[in-house]
């Protein structure tokens, strides 16, 4: 059995969930975004998030390490209740590893410094220990011959792979990607999929919010589909491209998976 | 078979694109208004540059006693040889001026330190941060160790304007960080606070920040009680400069992408962790030339403490253009206090201009 099946397997024992939304409500001013938001998602599970832009489906996943707040319903992670405790925040960011769509590196910093900077001032580990860490974290990647180059100097599939590697660094127990492709060349799309795909027959908790439906279909433990700030339908891959229930998704994959 | 790609290869640029010729033609001689520029620029060192070689020195008297000496039709710079002291110390008893020397040597000694790759510059720091100033203290004013007691009333000249210009600069810079943190805070007193200050202290001008200094507070403060003029007019100057320090950083704050915060939020890090590891490093190196505007400015504005009769250089020098016997003096003053202004402001200014080369690190991309 690959890693991937035996996790799909464990989960369909029934683990317990890590992640847990219940009646989230969020608002920007008078603008509901995200509404009754009821969602669970189980250790080891791959989510990916699809949508139209606007949709919410950043909002959500950002609530989840608490990068937005929300007003209304609770969110737990491992656990823990997200609200204004920041103690609390700050011991679920540890767990949690994040990588934007614009691979926010500290462009101050160099690859290495960019990896070890949580590890030395968060986890307090020493410094060699955390260089040792970061370099192993860089070769899996495939980019350890520029761990003392600046991101300014790197290509953008390299610094989403250099991101990457910096969430890892936190040795998380879930990795949230906010679009982490939307903003590369098509020929750099691969590389950063490839690191994904990779992490994700480890058995990672992953929660990603993309448009690679391919990526979606091989990789996926269950694909959610968001409008207007509700989730409109999740269900595991097959299911969800071969018979959506609801036409709302229906109409977003035709427009997407045909052109 | 596919055709097989291969690139081009580079060529060498056109000679006349490179050279000091193509560097004169591009930038002397590109077009017909340049070129009568260029000759109109020429025209007019012409026309300046003859007659101040030949009053500065070529016609100049640079030795001499008393104003008599001055024969040449050209300047006196005996003059300034005559008040060299004062200018430099001012009315600090010259057989102590050695004590300012000292101190000058040992911070020239221990800045020189962190070209040493062995030391530990965190520890540097703070011996130059804290313990320097003790020592420098208690050699200005002595009262320690057999040193005699010199009154500040008595420090002025160039020690004095340094020495304003300097503990401004140290004191005033931290405190504009946290002024411009404050203005950014989320929690409302804080922010309140910082506002008000800053508003307030930028709304008026240093001579009444100097003046309330000198003469209001000690109308304020119960009989017998005081402290020294020196230390208020320090404190003066350098919340004044701190308020203008902190419009400049947080300039520098509001330019870092919000990404960078919240990259540094998901990893964990405290608010003061990402101050100090993420945002500061970033914000400050940007507004670079902002900050060495505010110190600059800084360093002139010190001439001002003349209101509430501190003599710094150009105090002094002003005072001496009235000695009776060296009537006439003033251009030859001016022109001397204009170029030690000139040479510490011209100094900060390529100083910062290499931390900026040092910081770069490639262009920025997010």
């Amino acid at each position: 059995m690959t890693n991937t099946n035996m996790a799909r397997a464990q989960l369909a024992q029934g683990e317990e969930a890590i992640i847990e939304f219940n009646d989230v409500n969020k608002w920007y001013g008078d603008f509901h975004v995200l509404k009754n938001i009821n969602f669970s998602i189980k250790k080891g599970e791959r989510i990916v998030v699809c949508g139209p832009s606007g949709s919410g489906k950043s909002t959500m996943t950002r609530c989840i390490n608490r990068l937005e707040e929300h007003q209304k319903g609770t969110i737990l992670v491992d656990g823990v209740e997200m609200n204004d405790n920041l103690k609390n925040i700050e011991a679920i960011r540890k767990d949690v590893g994040m990588v934007f769509q614009h691979f926010n590196l500290f462009p101050h910093l160099s690859i290495l410094e960019n990896l070890t900077l949580a590890p030395i001032w968060v986890r307090k580990m020493p410094k060699k220990q955390a260089e040792e860490m970061a370099m192993h974290y860089l070769e899996r990647v495939k980019i350890a011959n520029q761990a003392l180059k600046y991101p300014g100097q790197l290509s953008g599939g390299q610094q989403q792979r250099v991101a990457i590697a910096r969430g890892l660094c936190m040795q998380p127990r879930i990795m949230l990607f906010d679009e982490p492709t939307s903003a590369l060349d098509p020929e750099m799309i691969k590389e950063v999929l490839d690191v994904m795909v990779q992490l994700a027959e480890e058995g990672m908790t992953m929660v990603c919010v993309t448009h690679e439906m391919g990526f979606a279909k091989t990789v996926a433990d269950r694909v959610v589909f968001m409008d207007a700030g509700e989730i409109v339908e999740a269900n595991e891959p097959h299911e969800f491209f071969d018979n959506p229930q609801h036409d709302r998704t229906q109409m977003f994959l035709s427009q997407i998976l045909n052109h | 078979m596919a055709i097989e790609f291969k690139p081009s290869p580079s060529l060498p640029p056109p000679v006349n694109s490179v050279g000091a010729v193509a560097w004169v033609r591009q930038n002397l001689l590109s077009s017909p208004l340049n070129v009568f520029l260029t000759l109109f620029s020429f025209y007019i060192l012409y026309l300046l540059i003859p007659p101040i070689i030949e009053w500065g020195i070529v016609g100049a008297t640079f030795t001499g006693a008393s104003k008599a000496d001055c024969t040449g039709d050209g300047a006196c710079w005996a003059f300034i040889g005559v008040y060299f002291k004062q200018f430099m110390y001012g009315l600090y008893p010259s057989e102590e001026t050695w004590r300012i020397n000292l101190a000058l040597i040992l911070l020239v000694i221990l800045l020189g330190t962190y070209a040493v790759k062995t030391v530990n510059k965190l520890y540097l720091s703070l011996v130059i941060l804290v313990v320097y100033p003790v020592i420098a203290y208690f050699l200005f004013a002595g009262g320690v160790f057999g040193l005699e007691i010199v009154e500040t009333s008595l420090w002025g000249g160039l020690f004095l304007t340094t020495l304003l210009g300097v503990v401004g600069i140290v004191a005033s810079f931290p405190l504009g960080v946290l002024l411009a943190l404050g203005r950014q805070s989320k929690m409302p007193i804080a922010k309140s606070v910082c506002i008000v200050f800053i508003e307030t202290i930028r709304a008026v001008p240093l001579i009444t920040i100097l003046f309330m200094a000198s003469v209001m507070i000690p109308l304020f403060l119960p009989e017998g009680m005081n402290f020294n003029k020196l230390l208020r007019v320090l404190i003066g100057i350098t919340l004044f400069s701190a308020a203008y320090m902190a419009e400049v950083i947080r300039g520098g704050l509001q330019a870092i992408p919000k990404g960078q915060y919240e990259a540094a939020d998901a990893m964990g890090l405290t608010y003061w962790q990402s101050m100090i590891l993420v945002i500061l490093p970033q914000a400050l190196k940007l507004v670079i030339p902002g900050i060495v505007n505010t110190f600059i400015g800084l360093f002139k504005d010190t001439t001002l403490v003349y209101i509430v009769g501190m003599f710094d250089l150009l105090g002094r020098i002003q005072a001496a253009t009235h000695d009776a016997n060296w009537l006439g003096m003033t251009i030859e003053g001016y022109a001397f206090a204009g170029f030690i202004y000139w040479a510490a402001c011209f100094g900060m200014s390529r100083y910062s201009m290499r931390i900026e080369r040092k910081l770069e690190t490639g262009h920025k991309r997010n």
